[in-house]
Order: structure tokens, then sequence, then C-alpha cells
């Protein structure tokens, strides 16, 4: 049985500075969002608060000045994250690209990609999005059959990609696909590209090459992801994101920086929120009970994260504390609106003249049935667990 | 961790590992005292790890003193060693010098409060204690009281008291304490301890405990579900028993971080002399971990089929202790509902400002 750990971890002094930069920025650009759009959490797309960001070295913070970032600590980043997500900022548009491709690019990309997108994702004006799944290949990403085959000078992409959150929006599409020449070769003969989708101006180069994005209503009726359609297009060499045929590899390390962020487990923050907002008007002992639970849960799932947090920056690998935290954390995340509901007669509803109370419930019953999906599903997670336990 | 967590790790679990037997378990069921068990846990230096080493002790942080507590929960020793490690630290927190030998900690109820008093031949403690865990094998017991104005720490000696032997569920002694204006064979102001000291960090040793009794339960799983062949295979090749596992993995990681969070904010407190932390921290580390162990004895059962429900197998030996501790020194729901009542009088906006302000 492998152990896990989570060790204490005491962040540095500079942090803690930060910490009240980030309150003063948002007190400044964030005052006036409603408690509704603020519970869209890191789903809440502003591009012009992603630049503000941006200008205010929120964006790319570890990473090295050359390529745009500020060469604060993963602690700091940390930090301005969960200031972020509890104040219900719209970080959406530029939060791939902050919180994976970027890392990716300087990991595997060569000098010409970080010069040619880095400097305008820290900038808060370009914007990634993920091709992973497609119609067929969901948890099982090694599925995945989209092909580039080479040709003279790069390589030509068929194929469907989707969930393909902020498509519509993005710049850049970091996409895996099948180059190997056994089209059974599961986890082998991957590769990873960059597809620009817009020029850094904004401009559109869907059309141009061959790409279709077809937006997709969640139950909500909202469009945050779509289907992304390859007809022949095209893709330079200069694409090709690491080695060709490594993607899987490089895929599973990028999806390490995804599992136990603060967003694992504030997305139903601003719910929590107004929960304390209702009791300090009616208290009940029961609700007093309910918001003491979910603030021991919110407390240790704090520690967790900072610990894995601090894992990560020290270059281990702990994939296996990052699997628990993001499980965790999804089940809290979903039974808060269910807890809301258990110690408050009220519809949940979005709409004219519903409460605060009523409207952020409305959104996160629907929505919070997504969170143990995205990023992993509940079932993966567990069994990477279980793995670490020594039953696989 | 660190080398001292490291070093007290290995002896805990050396040591308890060997001498822990379900012999000795069920023997201590009985009411056998396990007095060999005791005389290694002292003589290894285990029982004062938070008294600092000018009264005797090793002068450990919370944080190290965490590894022995979650290392007494986990094999289940039938000896107060938790009750003596915070029983010494109060002590000394009142700049008392702990006797040897095994001690508890006591409180009253709400409704019918201890009196302590001073008369002609010094002070004296009045009142009486339910529950008092390891009452009687205790050679001292220690209570916080206020009087005069000041939170005093109390040690009265046995044969002072007497004592009405009970059981918790694990047959565990917990003794009703009668103090009939007894005499008192240590008291001193502690300025830095809440008068509600004895319930606070007991509810945090337990919280420990119940931690690594977690992890024994763990443990227990996982080696039963390679072991135990149905269907031809191992049952923890079937994905039903590993996805119920992995849940019992989270309960186990989440009680440790807790507890663990909390031993770290006492021992920030003590550096910055700003304990406004340490209640939030323990009273989050008592409920999360009276949840886990709910939740992670009946997983850690149902993997175990019917052999878990047996005398004869070890799991019930930490199982029982769960649903014990659990509502020791207030239930997960207690402590809830007054984190939730100051959380709310904190209020939302502040909330956020209040979980973070001592990292």
């Amino acid at each position: 049985m492998q152990t896990f750990s989570f060790d204490p971890v005491e962040l540095p002094p500079a942090a803690a500075k930060l910490r009240l930069e980030v309150r003063q920025f948002l007190a400044e650009h964030n005052s006036k969002r409603s408690p509704l759009d603020r519970a869209q959490s890191w789903s809440g797309n502003d591009p012009e608060f992603s630049r503000k960001m941006g200008e205010a070295g929120f964006i790319g913070m570890v990473w090295p000045k050359k390529y745009g970032g500020h060469e604060r600590t993963s602690f700091e980043r940390y930090v301005m994250l969960e200031e972020m997500l509890v104040a219900g900022a719209p970080v959406a548009s530029h939060w791939i690209a902050d919180r994976q491709s970027g890392p990716l690019l300087l990991r595997f990309g060569t000098e010409e990609q970080r010069q040619k997108y880095l400097p305008h994702v820290a900038a808060g004006k370009m914007y990634f999005c993920i091709g992973m799944s497609e119609p067929d290949s969901g948890s099982d990403l090694a599925s995945v059959r989209s092909k580039a085959v080479k040709v003279d000078g790069g390589y030509r992409i068929n194929g469907r990609k989707i969930w393909t959150s902020g498509a519509h929006t993005a710049h850049v599409m970091l996409g895996l696909f099948r180059t190997g020449s056994n089209p059974d070769g599961r986890q082998e003969g991957l590769t990873q590209f960059l597809i620009d989708l817009r020029t850094s101006d904004g401009t559109d180069l869907k059309a141009k090459n061959n790409i279709l994005v077809r937006p997709i209503r969640s139950l909500l009726g909202e469009a945050h992801f779509n289907e992304v359609v390859f007809d022949d297009t095209f893709v330079p060499d200069s694409a090709v994101v690491g080695k060709a045929d490594n993607g899987w590899s490089q895929v599973m390390s990028e999806l390490a920086f995804e599992r136990s962020g603060p967003e694992r487990y504030l997305s139903s923050i601003q719910l929590i929120l107004q929960m304390i907002r209702e009791l300090s008007k009616n208290p009940t002992p029961q609700g007093y009970a309910a918001v003491g639970r979910l603030i021991a849960h919110l407390s240790t799932l704090r520690q967790m994260s900072v610990s894995v947090a601090a894992k990560l920056n020290a270059g281990l690998d702990p994939a296996l504390e990052g699997s628990i935290v993001k499980d965790l954390g999804a089940v809290f995340e979903q039974e808060t609106p269910t807890i809301a509901q258990q110690i408050f007669n009220v519809e949940p509803r979005i709409g004219k003249g519903a409460s605060d109370l009523e409207q952020v419930m409305g959104f996160l019953v629907q929505n919070s049935v997504s969170y143990s999906m995205r990023g992993g599903t509940r079932e993966i997670l567990r069994g990477i667990i279980a793995r670490g336990l020594g039953l696989r | 961790m660190s080398e001292i967590s490291t070093m007290l790790g290995d002896t805990v679990n050396r040591l308890l590992g060997d001498l822990v037997t379900s012999e000795m378990l069920a023997a201590a069921e009985e009411g056998v005292w396990p007095a060999a068990l005791w005389k290694a846990v002292e003589d290894a230096g285990l029982t004062l790890p938070l008294v600092s080493e000018k009264h005797g002790g090793a002068g450990c942080s919370w944080l190290d003193a965490r590894v022995v507590l979650h290392g007494a929960g986990q094999h289940g020793a039938p000896i107060p060693l938790a009750e003596t490690i915070l029983a010494g630290w109060l002590l000394d927190c009142a700049g008392i010098e702990p006797p040897q030998g095994p001690m508890s900690v006591a409180y009253a109820a709400a409704d019918a409060p201890l009196h302590l008093f001073r008369d002609a031949d010094g002070w004296r403690l009045d009142g009486v204690c339910p529950r008092v865990p390891w009452g009687e094998a205790a050679g001292h017991i220690v209570v916080v009281e206020e009087a005069e104005g000041a939170v005093r720490v109390v040690m009265v000696a046995k044969g002072d008291y007497q004592i009405e032997p009970d059981f918790n569920m694990a047959r565990e002694p917990r003794d009703t304490l009668r103090f009939i204006n007894a005499p008192v064979t240590a008291c001193n102001v502690a300025a830095a301890l809440p008068a509600d000291a004895v319930a606070l960090y007991g509810a945090l040793i337990r919280s420990v405990q119940i931690g690594g009794a977690l992890e024994r339960t763990l443990q227990e799983s996982v080696k039963y579900a390679n072991d135990r062949i149905q269907f031809g295979k191992p049952i923890g090749k079937f994905q039903a028993v590993q996805q119920s596992l992995a849940q019992l993995a989270d309960e186990v990681a989440a009680c440790g971080a807790a507890g663990t969070a909390a031993c770290a904010a006492i021992d920030k407190s003590r550096r910055s002399n700003n304990s406004a932390d340490v209640w939030l921290r323990i009273a989050s580390a008592k409920a999360r971990a009276g949840e886990g162990a709910g939740k992670g004895a009946s997983i850690a059962h149902q993997t175990h089929g019917a052999f878990g429900f047996t005398y004869e197998h070890v799991l019930h030996f930490a199982t029982r202790r769960l649903w014990s501790w659990r509502a020791e020194f207030g239930t997960g729901d207690v402590w809830a509902q007054e984190l939730g009542r100051r959380v709310v009088e904190i209020g939302a906006d502040n909330l956020w400002d209040t979980l973070t302000a001592t990292d």
C-alpha cells in the first residue's frame, strides 16, 4: 500500500502580501458582479477582466520573465487563484492557458512556440482550449481516433473533438491526435499539436483552416463547451508540441496540474456564503450545524490542496494525493446545494424576483452535477486511488 | 515531517506494533492492565512529548506529538497514552512538573460545574466529572478550572477522589470521578489556556486518534481485499470494492489532514502568541473526524463481510473505538454547530479572511 501524506505548509510572507494586492484588485474590478454571476466560478468569461489581470501581473505568475511571466512562487499563484475564486471573479477566458497550456509549453514547447504564445497569454489577451475528448473517447482517452497524417511540411488533421470548453473564444487549441501508424496503438503514437483558431489580434482563422466549432448547450441552456470538427486541416511541423508520438505522457503530466488546485473545492463557495448570509438573518441550530460541517470540510480541503501544491512545487509527483483532493472536493461541491436545500425552505430558481440564495442554489443544483466529471471522472479518480492502495 | 516526527513515528509503530496484540486488547477489555506495555511506552519516552525538557519531557511540538497520538489510535493501545500526553502538556503550560505514571484529564458537565476554591490548607476541588477516560488507571487527574479570575491547571492525586468504574463501547474505562472537597496536589495559573481547555484539546487528541484508527481500518481492509478470493480472484480486483476502498482512503486522508492542521495551528499560535485560529482548527478536526469515523468504519466492515463482524477478527478493536471516540469530548455535530454559529457571527464577508488569517 502506497502511503499518502498531507504535510502542513506555511505560506511564505510574500503570499500574504500578494493576498492583499489581489483583494485590492478585486475591490476595484469585481465589486459589481451579482451573486449569480459569481457562482459561475471559473466558468465565468470576461476577456476585459482577463486583460486587467494580465496588466496586474496575475497571469503566468510563475513563468520566466522573458516569456511575460513574473517569476513568483507557486504559493503566490495559489493565493491569487483562491482569492479570485472566493470572489467569484470571471477568470475563464485565460484559465486553461494559465493553468495548463502555458506550463505545458514551458515544459515541452520549443523556444519559438513559447515566444509566439506565452507573452500574449500572460497579457491576458490570448486564450487556449484543450482538444482531448472525442465523441467515442471520454474517460478512455487513449482511444482517441482523430488523426494527424504526415504530409510535406506538416500534418493533415481529420476528426472531431468534443466538450471543448471555450473553443468559440480561444485563439489556440492544444489538441491530442493519433499520428502513429498503428491505429490500435492506444497510448503510443499520440501527438500534441498547437492549432491556431485566431490570430493574436483576434481575427478568426477557423473557416480558413477548415475547422468548424459547434456550440453544445448544457442542461442550463448555456454554451460553454463545443464540438470541434477538423476537415483536412493543415498544421505545420512547427505546431508539434514536444516529441511526435509522445503525446500520452505529456498529457498525463498536464493532468497532474489539474487535479488539486483551489478550483477543485471552491466551485460552490458562493452558496456557502449565501447560506451564512441567510443564517445571520434567520438562525437555526440545524443551519449552524450544516454550515459548520461545510466549513470543517472546506478548511480541511484547503489544507490538503495547499499541501499538494507544496509537493508539486518541490518537483514531487503527488498523483495519489491530487486524486484524493479532487474526489473529496467534488463530493463537497456537489453536496453543498443539497444541504442548502435541507436547511432552507426555498425553491431554487434563476430568474426575475428570485433572491440571491434562490438564484445561486438554482445555478449550483444544476451545474454541480458536472463537477465530478470534468478533469477526470469520480470513477477514474477512485481507480487511481485504488491503484495507489495496491488493489490493481 | 521533521526528523523528530519520523523518529517518534518509527518508535511508536515498532513498539505498539509488537506489543499491542489481539490477546492484549481482549484481556484489557476484561480489565487486565497491560503494565508491561505502559512501562515500555514510558521507558521509550513517549508519554511526555509535549512537556518541556526542564520539566523532564521531550520538548516536542504538537506536530511531533501528533505522530504518537496517531500511533496510539492506529494500534488501539489499551493505555491512557493520549490522555497522559495531554495532561502532561496542560501541567507544563502551568509550569507544573508532571509526575511519572499514567494520567488522565477530566471535565464536568456544563450544567454542573466544578468548584475550585481555597481554604486554610490550600486549593480544593469539588464536583463530579463523568466518563473520565482511564480514571481508575491514572495516578493523577488533571483538570482546568477558572478560579479567582484566572484559568488554573489543577492536579489531584489518586486516593483523593472516589471512582465509579464504567466503560465505553470499546470497553475502554470511562469512569465517574467524585471530588469531595478534594485536596489538590498542584495548582497554577496557565495564562495561555482557555477555561474549556480539557474539552477543546481532548477533542483534538480524539480527532488525531480517530485518524490513526481509520488508517488501521484501511490497512486491514486492503489486506483482506487482496487475500480474500471470491469468483476466482481477490475481491480487491472488483471495481465495486476498489471504488469503496478509495472512499475509505479519502476519509483517512481528510481526517488525518484535519488533525494535522490543528496541531500545526497550536504550534503556530505558541510562536505568535495568537490563538484565534486554534479553536477553529480543532472544531474542524473533530467535526471532520466525527464524520469520517462513521463512514470509514462502515466501508471497512462492508469490505470484511461477516469475518469483520466476529470478535476473533481484529477489525472491531479499531471500529468500536471509532464509534466511541467520535462521541467523546463532544460529537462532531456539536462541534460543527458551534463552528457554524461562530462563522455566521463572523459573517460571510470575513469568512475567507478568517480561514486564511494564519497562513
